[in-house]
């Protein structure tokens, strides 16, 4: 068998509505993975929407996956950010923090290091906002788990090209 | 693409309904939507929806009506010209709708009700989209403000249909309707074919707005490929000019791309002089009688065709997606060639079977290339080797393989359908449909196709009770032809009420039906693969079929003899009423040649003795 590859893939669509349950009812239909999803309108006038999707599987799944996509018809293009070559990807994450005493401390150093932001602070809780890769927020989190009880949330990947190149049709 | 072949498009006869006559008040035609009126006329939701129905030249509708769609039925009654039949059943207004659509190549168009009405057509459309059928299915919904509060016969139609459609529409603002009704049909019957769902809701079909023609739409995205990349065609032409023992394999995709496709491939293959086989799907599309054609392959395909899939250097496959049916072991399949695939549908490339050269492109746009490229290259075959191919060929068709012994008066279900083709091959006018299960397959055998649109199967889905209505669809664009429906007696119980709808409109459609009592399908794998423990595959209890034809207001006929078989058939060709000719066979006839699930193209099983020395492995047996 070939090899599992991890690909993140930029689906350009119509925001129109039910877009959203076709690419996934798409992925879970027949069978393939999604490990993280974002969707935003990114063209108010022309109701355009960019959905970023982590996905794994073999080449000939990957292949499958986006010729599957291109398929749906307000599909306008995919674009294999993976293949296409270097890009950027980044996730957001708020995670709250409930400690006391020298934890708290110890959660702030770390927030600093990690460029998180603090967006609320009470006496027994922090709020921190993170941005980064996904390991670098895996990490944040694993750190802050040791300092407290957590509540996490994390909005995915998203992802762009580096360089002068625009994502298009391949 | 799919080209509709306007000559056999030619408007068919109005008929008048046989009972129930339009008792239209004189007031009614005067109200009528004036067609001529220029695009930006003002009118109902419903009055577009038959406005755009007659711009994209539909003649006719299969349909059923129901509250939500009661607007559209009110516009139907104020207009002479698209047609309306009523079924019995919306699968069965499906099915009809895909048989028009197969027998003439025009989009077919579906009409019915919210909740019920459109959920029953859910297997209709899932047939479509497996075959590739361009279809336009309208389903009410109701009115907006109602839509997630659980109204009367309300469901969520777009949701269920998004995995069995090729798109769909829940129309919210009259602005949109005009739009939406057009791109249906253009996403129906461009790119790969397939069905279309419009949703309808009640409010938006009595709201009033400005309509807007076909000419001026311009979809935003969707851009299917049709032309095929050159360089892709030079190369398929030198892999094939330098192939030794080369094979096509075309299917539906060559039928769908109109019967200007099945030429280009019946020349290349006599350009070439290299064989060809046809899928389940694609039959017709090359004629049965070439020499140079090897018959259909896959699991109950021929012998030869396998052994040349198996055994060949170069593969040319138009038009086919290599189904499990037809690629039996994937791990086994044709392991020593060059394989190159042309489809409409990138997503059927590499999905199977990985591939050396694809080429996504309409099927008769890349045969053309590829014969004008072969032409202005003045290529040659290699005539040495594909001689040598042919004797290899010929040594394999020796076999025989689709040989079946009729003795005694017990009819054997094969000889039944070879005295059908017989009796009515001189005619030029013969379409088939079929149900799905052993009769399917021996008519695939056994009944010979010179040209495409001819034969109308539910090959993807496999949906018993697909070929009645089928047929009456087929009868409905082709009112003077011979439609026989060959059918098995469990099948035809599944969509048997639409002999009402036959007798209804006065289609003379035929149902060949080869009765055996068993779901021999089922039967047969029963024996294969679980002991011969026959769990439910036996109908106790089935109709008289002769007498169910005459409830109907029909024509019942049987043949229980093989002295009667001739005469039956005959009658029933003669008869001009819809027919149910009730062929009793031998029970216990399996389906042979067949490749079982999972083995690959040699282990062929050529009859019930080879059966007993090849016992299935496990990994074939969890396989369907």
């Amino acid at each position: 068998m070939s090899e599992i590859e991890t690909h993140t893939i930029a689906v350009v669509v119509d925001n129109e509505p039910g877009v959203l349950a076709r690419v996934i009812g798409l992925f879970s239909g027949r069978g393939y993975n999604i490990e993280s999803l974002t969707v935003s309108e990114i063209d108010e006038e022309q109701s355009i929407s960019r959905i970023t999707v982590v996905t794994s599987g073999t080449p000939m799944v990957i292949e499958q996956i986006k010729a599957q996509l291109e398929r749906l018809v307000p599909v306008h293009y995919v674009s294999d950010l993976t293949l296409e070559g270097s890009h950027v990807e980044r996730e957001l994450a708020l995670i709250k923090v409930r400690n006391s005493g020298g934890n708290r401390v110890e959660a702030l150093r770390i927030a600093d290091t990690f460029r998180a932001r603090t967006l609320d602070s009470t006496l027994e809780s922090f709020v921190f906002e993170v941005t980064g890769s996904v390991k670098k927020i895996d990490a944040f989190i694993d750190l802050m788990q040791a300092l407290g009880e957590t509540e996490v949330c994390r909005t995915g990947v998203v992802a762009i090209m580096r360089g002068e190149k625009v994502a298009s049709t391949n | 693409m799919t080209t509709a072949e306007k000559t056999q498009t030619a408007k068919t006869p109005e008929t008048a309904p046989k009972t129930a006559p339009k008792t239209a008040p004189k007031t009614a035609t005067e109200t009528a939507p004036d067609m001529t009126a220029p695009a930006t006329q003002q009118m109902t939701g419903a009055e577009m929806v038959l406005k755009a129905l007659a711009d994209q030249d539909v003649e006719v509708v299969f349909g059923y009506p129901g509250g939500a769609v009661l607007p559209i039925y009110d516009a139907l009654f104020k207009q002479n010209q698209v047609r309306h039949v009523l079924v019995r059943h919306e699968q069965g207004a499906v099915h009809s709708a895909e048989g028009y659509a197969r027998s003439c190549g025009k989009v077919g168009v579906v009409l019915v009700t919210s909740g019920p009405g459109a959920t029953n057509a859910v297997t209709g459309l899932t047939d479509a989209l497996m075959d590739s059928i361009p279809v336009v299915c309208l389903t009410g919904q109701v009115p907006t403000h109602l839509i997630g509060n659980d109204a009367f016969q309300e469901a969520d139609t777009t949701g269920i249909t998004r995995p069995c459609t090729k798109h769909n529409y829940l129309v919210k603002r009259i602005e949109d309707l005009p739009r939406v009704m057009h791109e249906a049909f253009i996403v129906a019957s461009t790119g790969r074919p397939g069905p279309v769902v419009v949703d309808l809701p009640k409010d938006i079909l009595f709201a009033v707005g400005a309509y807007v023609g076909p000419e001026q739409i311009k979809m935003k995205s969707y851009r299917p490929q049709v032309e095929p990349v050159p360089d892709a065609i030079d190369q398929a032409v030198e892999l094939l000019r330098h192939a030794k023992r080369p094979i096509i394999y075309s299917g539906g995709g060559v039928i769908n791309a109109g019967p200007h496709a099945s030429e280009l491939l019946t020349k290349l293959v006599r350009t070439t002089g290299f064989p060809c086989t046809n899928t389940l799907m694609g039959l017709g599309a090359m004629p049965a009688s070439d020499p140079h054609f090897l018959g259909m392959l896959g699991m109950h395909g021929t012998y030869e065709a396998n052994l040349a899939m198996y055994n060949c250097d170069v593969m040319l496959n138009v038009g086919a997606r290599f189904d499990d049916r037809v690629t039996g072991n994937l791990k086994e399949f044709s392991p020593n060639s060059k394989k190159i695939h042309i489809d409409i549908d990138p997503s059927s490339i590499n999905k199977n079977v990985k591939v050396d050269l694809p080429i996504v492109a309409d099927a008769g746009n890349a045969l053309q290339a590829i014969l004008d490229r072969w032409n202005h290259k003045k290529c040659a075959p290699d005539g040495a080797a594909l001689s040598a191919w042919w004797k290899q060929i010929d040594a394999w068709k020796a076999k025989k393989c689709l040989s079946f012994d009729q003795q005694g008066d017990v009819i054997k279900p094969q000889y039944a359908i070879q005295r059908l083709y017989e009796l009515t091959k001189d005619r030029d006018d013969v379409f088939i449909t079929t149900e799905v299960g052993q009769h399917q397959m021996w008519a695939a055998q056994h009944f010979h196709f010179e040209k495409p649109n001819r034969w109308m199967t539910s090959g993807g889905l496999g949906t018993m009770g697909y070929g009645l209505p089928a047929a009456i669809g087929v009868q409905m664009a082709h009112r003077d032809a011979l439609v026989i429906d060959i059918a098995g007696e469990a099948s035809i119980l599944m969509n048997i009420q639409e002999m009402s709808t036959a007798v209804q409109y006065r289609l003379p459609v035929k149902v060949f039906i080869l009765n055996n009592q068993w779901m021999g399908m089922v039967r047969q794998w029963q024996e294969l693969i679980h002991g011969g423990r026959y769990s439910e595959s036996y109908t106790e209890a089935l109709p008289d079929f002769v007498k169910l034809a005459e409830g109907f207001h029909g024509v019942g006929l049987r043949a229980t003899n093989v002295n009667e078989l001739d005469d039956v058939i005959l009658k029933m060709i003669e008869t001009d009423a819809p027919v149910i000719a009730d062929i009793c066979v031998d029970e216990k006839e399996n389906c042979f040649p067949m490749i079982p699930s999972g083995a690959p193209h040699y282990q062929m099983l050529l009859g019930p003795d080879d059966q007993a020395d090849k016992p299935q492995s496990e990994e074939g047996m969890v396989l369907v």
